[in-house]
């Protein structure tokens, strides 16, 4: 393991405290600006017109009736706009050395329509009510064909989803390291299990918006996304528009959870109707438009196989997935199931593991990067058959795990798949997870307990993650295949008065740059944190960057910053040491000043050294004036943190409704720089992995009709619904950056649904339960222990998960549990009366 | 929300508010809380002209005791029948509904009006055997709270008939339990069980099982309530009854919810709802 010791720990003392988040105050104060809360002179409103079929020629579309409407500016089609697009929508990746297979995609449809909420035409006028109404006067007449909504269906390409392409399989792409068979030949004891990883919405709190404001030959998008350089490039190819006469801009971004990595139709449709009509429009998406249109996530049917010796090493895994796409690209979504492929042995030192992907279309919403992108289908896959494994061993799961952890002496780890995990102590954050939860009195308690009718059960989940996206070089258009550059950017400005603005091209929605930043380069040029603001999220203002996703943010922008932060300080190093006639290598920066190695009161603070530097009369020779200094910061390798969790359930057997009691959590991003906004991003990750575990699901039916289109069929459970959470720390620096960080946002969505699982299935072993596919609803858990109960005795370990009963592996997809239309109505919204 | 167009008027008067749904038939709709009205609007699932909202209407809120019966005002919030603890059952079931914002919002009239069958306080009333007051042009008539709903989201009031008031029987010396089945604490009830049970002598005087969300209307468990009448009720005989819940009952299914799921749980929430008002509970 590497040695790197933080700098940031150890100088002027604001990394590491956990610092009150600067962002706050406006936002609990309702003085953030969010992208509805933009108002423009003259500013138009838009409704998009969507399609209530799932597959179907455009037949007609007769917008008459809402033209005629005084308060209606425009009504567009697809076709309408054709003229004024350069290309489709964008897709960014497409798998190294092989064909894909990808429809073209237009901001709203040309000719026929792939899934319900797809765009028909666009409306606009002069007030949000009003474009409403009269979207819903536009008369489309659509000729349905048919529907496959069902992944394994569509595989069987009876009913195709692109008659031009004439094939569902979109792509397929494998990821090999050793060699499986090999592997499976040499093992004692083979199990498989076939996992339905469900369809999730992202939901984040703010849904997206957007105001197009096109003017005196350029145009500024207000948008709620991740990514707003990414927007622009996108745009500009898209458009037309030179990049440089495109400003996008982010105010407060009310959440992502990956629905905003992303570049979206109404972003093209309004840049360029508000060209053409020179007003500036503003369209904002509903709760169920979000439901509908924002990209989805997850949507696998996972078949994973693991094979070890009887002595518990593990020999080879392989997992074939099957990826739904929806009906088209988007900007990443072949990619999600990739991103899974690289962490699919875990923390496991397994020599032959192989990954098979193949991308199928059906006619549903397009998935994309959301809560963890393919990294926690991965860990859900691989935890769940370790804990398979460990019961056809008749070993304990833990055990298993720790015969097979990579070793912490190992690190960096060259895994088989060709990648290098930067640094890790798997057994460290297992050995400080049981210190905190007393797993043999907890034992003893299950069986006591079981005695009296109340099942309990425990769910473990050791994870690693890859983040800190990327090495260019890795995933770029010569490693991975990425069509872009993953590094990060930054510019310290220092102004003549002794504060600082940094500008960073990461793209904050909620995680706390302002704070977490501002620590970093306070530290680093010897000022106060609240004299450090952050700029962030606007293209005009600031360099080039690629946003915020993928737990990248610290590891790539905060490097970024830390790297243009130290330029700073080496710069005033140089003029403090001309001032004061020392050497550049004698000034140390300690309580604020820029003071002579052992002369204490001899020094500047920061404000003195840029008073000099902006009233250039006493530089060094050939030094510029000012204080300020740029960065960008591309890593050498991803960077892996990783965890340890346990999940405490208890589950009522009659009703089959299962509760969390308890969650502890141990995790590792690296040495903190704020401990309180890990804490946050941690809680919100597991409470996002209990939602998926437990209560969320998109669900179609047969038709390709959504029926989970707001909050009350979408389960996202609520504060009542998530247990108050445990959670420490190791502290494993990566070698791979100077701060030693690893990134955190994602850990909890990726570590958690195997322990939650684990728990259930562990509570309900005495019933014959040994496997059961997520979300784990009431229903679907007493329907599993009644199924159990009528074949006797459960099995121990099915050998092939295909044999379980169908309930037992049936998930969403495959539509709902009743006939579309049977459902109660709307009303059953979290209110009465 | 972006409804559809709407007029709104705030009335002074029950009089003015009769008037207003005479003159406006079926496009005219009252509002009371607004909680299960709003969202059906915000859907553009329900689209009614104008809005008549009675929140100054006179003489329609609090709760007032007349010997053995309880007169709640139809514009009563769940919040405050939540926090009147003589009311028993009643209040034990307001304060499962939604979340505290619903509750401060939502008055009984309106979710007696509205008649959802997943709605707690029907069935409630149901078992309970209250009366409801309603006005109308040709003046006041009582109308027991089994003739209200007719069916999902259809109740016997005339259009021109506003809810003024709840009649709720006292009930003393009956034990009570309330088991409402839902997914998250703030859903609407997959399937509810209210339980009453009047003991004399050791045994079981009165009885009566009301079930939420097992058809479109609220239902008495009326094959229980008969199996236990003059019983002695201990465990297994409540066990036994409890088995008959579901018989005459017609759920909905739904998403999460089958109607084979919501009869066993209707079930095992009658048990658990008929021990605790037994006070078999450990």
């Amino acid at each position: 393991m590497s040695t790197v010791e933080s700098e940031a720990t150890t100088q002027n003392g604001h990394v590491g405290r956990s610092l009150r988040r600067k962002e706050d105050p406006r936002l609990i104060t309702g003085q953030g600006i969010y992208v509805d809360d933009i108002q423009l002179p003259g500013m138009l409103h838009a409704a998009i017109v969507r399609s209530p079929e799932a597959h179907a020629t455009i037949t007609s579309i007769d917008v008459s009736a809402a033209l005629a409407r005084d308060d209606v500016r425009a009504v567009m089609t697809g076709e309408d706009l054709a003229e004024d697009l350069e290309a489709p929508l964008a897709m960014l990746w497409a798998p190294p050395g092989t064909e894909i297979k990808a429809p073209e995609h237009w901001p709203i449809a040309r000719g026929k329509v792939g899934y319900v909420g797809q765009a028909l035409a666009i409306v606009i006028g002069d007030d949000r009510y009003g474009v409403v109404d009269a979207a819903e006067e536009v008369i489309v007449e659509l000729e349905p064909l048919p529907v496959v909504v069902d992944v394994e269906k569509a595989l069987e390409d009876e009913i195709v989803v692109h008659e031009e392409i004439g094939t569902n399989k979109a792509f397929e792409w494998s990821l090999p390291g050793g060699d499986v068979d090999a592997g499976f030949e040499e093992a004692d004891v083979v199990v498989e299990r076939r996992i339905v990883n469900h369809r999730i919405s992202g939901s984040p709190i703010e849904p997206r918006g957007t105001v197009a404001d096109y003017r005196a030959g350029e145009l500024t998008l207000w948008t709620s996304t991740q990514i707003p350089h990414i927007v622009r490039l996108v745009l500009s190819m898209q458009t037309g528009m030179p990049e440089d006469k495109i400003r996008i801009v982010t105010p407060e971004v009310g959440g992502g959870f990956g629905a905003k990595l992303q570049q979206y139709h109404e972003e093209t449709t309004l840049a360029v109707c508000a060209k053409k009509l020179g007003r500036p429009i503003k369209w904002v998406e509903t709760r169920s438009e979000h439901m509908t249109t924002s990209h989805h996530g997850r949507d696998q049917v996972d078949y994973v196989k693991i094979g070890a010796k009887r002595d518990g090493t593990i020999t080879a895994i392989h997992s074939k997935i099957i990826q739904d796409l929806g009906a088209y690209h988007m900007l990443l979504t072949p990619l999600i199931p990739a991103l899974g492929s690289f962490v699919m042995s875990g923390c496991y030192k397994i020599p032959n593991v192989r990954t098979d992907i193949v991308g199928v279309f059906t006619n549903k919403m397009s998935t994309d990067a959301i809560r963890g992108a393919g990294r926690p289908e991965a860990t859900h896959m691989i935890e769940t058959i370790v804990d398979a494994l460990a019961v056809e061993l008749g070993m304990d799961p833990l055990e298993l795990r720790r015969k097979n952890f990579i070793p912490k002496e190992d690190f960096p780890a060259e895994i088989p798949i060709g990648i290098v995990y930067d640094s890790g102590d798997y057994e460290g954050s297992l050995d400080k997870l049981l210190g905190m939860i007393d797993l043999d009195g907890f034992r003893s308690e299950q069986a006591e307990l079981r005695e009296r009718g109340i099942y309990r059960g425990v769910g473990f989940s050791t994870y690693v993650e890859i983040c800190g996206l990327a090495p260019s070089r890795a995933v770029g258009p010569s490693g991975l295949g990425i069509q872009g550059g993953f590094w990060e950017s930054a510019i310290v400005r220092v102004h003549p008065s002794g504060s600082a603005t940094v500008y960073t091209g990461a793209s904050p929605h909620g995680q706390g740059h302002e704070t977490g930043f501002a620590q970093i380069v306070a530290d680093r040029i010897g000022i106060d944190p609240q004299q450090v603001d952050i700029v962030h999220g606007d293209t005009g203002a600031g360099p080039m960057g690629m946003g915020t996703y993928g737990s990248r943010s610290l590891a790539v922008g905060g490097v970024s910053a830390a790297q243009a932060a130290e330029k700073v300080a080496d710069k005033a190093r140089r003029i403090v040491a001309h001032q004061l006639e020392a050497a550049p290598e004698d000034i140390e920066l300690a309580e604020g000043s820029f003071r002579v190695k052992g002369s204490p009161d001899q020094g500047m603070t920061l404000a003195e050294v840029a008073g000099a530097a902006y009233v250039p009369e006493n530089l060094p020779d050939g030094m510029e004036p000012g204080l300020e200094e740029t960065n960008f910061y591309d890593p050498e390798n991803f960077v892996w943190p990783f965890g340890a969790h346990a999940c405490f359930v208890e589950v009522d057997v009659e009703t089959g409704k299962v509760q969390v009691y308890r969650y502890v959590a141990v995790d590792d991003c690296g040495p903190a720089i704020n401990p309180m906004m890990i804490e946050g991003q941690v809680h919100g990750g597991i409470a996002h992995s209990i939602g998926q575990a437990l209560y969320e699901q998109v669900v179609y039916d047969d038709d390709g009709q959504l029926a989970t289109g707001n909050f009350v069929t979408y389960a996202l459970p609520t504060a009542n619904e998530i247990p108050e959470f445990e959670t420490d720390r190791t502290e494993t620096p990566s070698p791979t950056n100077e701060l030693g960080v690893k990134g955190v946002g994602e850990a909890g969505t990726i570590a958690a649904t195997p322990a939650i699982v684990g728990a259930v299935v562990d509570a309900l072993r005495p019933l014959g339960i040994d496997f059961l596919n997520m979300p784990l609803t009431p229903m679907r858990v007493w329907q599993s222990i009644q199924e159990a109960q009528e074949r006797g005795e459960g099995p121990r370990a099915t050998e092939q998960g295909r044999d379980l009963p169908a309930e037992a592996r049936d998930s969403a997809g495959s539509g709902p549990t009743i006939p579309p239309g049977q459902e109660p109505g709307p009303a059953h919204g979290g209110g009465a009366a | 929300m972006i409804p559809a167009p709407f007029e709104y008027v705030a009335v002074d008067s029950l009089d003015e508010a009769i008037r207003e749904l005479s003159e406006g038939g079926e496009d005219v709709k009252l509002l009371a809380g607004g909680h299960s009205l709003v969202p059906l609007m915000k859907e553009r699932l329900a689209a009614p002209a104008r809005l008549v909202d009675i929140r100054r209407v006179p003489g329609l809120h609090g709760i007032e005791r007349e010997n053995g019966t309880f007169r709640i005002g139809a514009m009563t919030p769940h919040r405050k029948l939540e926090f009147s603890p003589e009311l028993g059952l009643v209040s034990e079931a307001a304060g499962t509904i939604a979340d505290p914002q619903v509750r401060h919002r939502g008055t009984i009239g309106g979710s007696i009006a509205h008649a959802d069958p997943a709605s707690d306080l029907p069935a409630v009333l149901l078992a309970a055997e209250a009366t409801i007051t309603v006005q109308g042009p040709g003046g006041q008539r009582e109308i027991a709270i089994a003739d209200v709903a007719v069916d999902y989201l259809e109740t016997s009031l005339a259009d021109d008939e506003v809810l003024t008031e709840i009649r709720l029987p006292a009930l003393e010396g009956y034990g009570f339990g309330y088991e409402k089945f839902n997914r998250r604490a703030e859903d609407w009830a997959m399937v509810a069980a209210c339980a009453l049970v009047k003991v004399s002598d050791g045994t079981c005087e009165d009885v009566r099982v009301g079930l939420t969300h097992m058809a479109g209307v609220p239902l008495r468990a009326s094959a229980v309530e008969g199996a236990l009448r003059g019983q002695t009720l201990d465990r297994e005989t409540i066990a036994a009854a409890a088995e008959q819940a579901a018989e005459g009952t017609d759920p909905p299914g739904d998403l999460n919810a089958t109607p084979e799921y919501k009869s066993h749980l209707a079930r095992v929430l009658t048990r658990r709802a008929l021990e605790t008002a037994a006070g078999l509970t450990t």
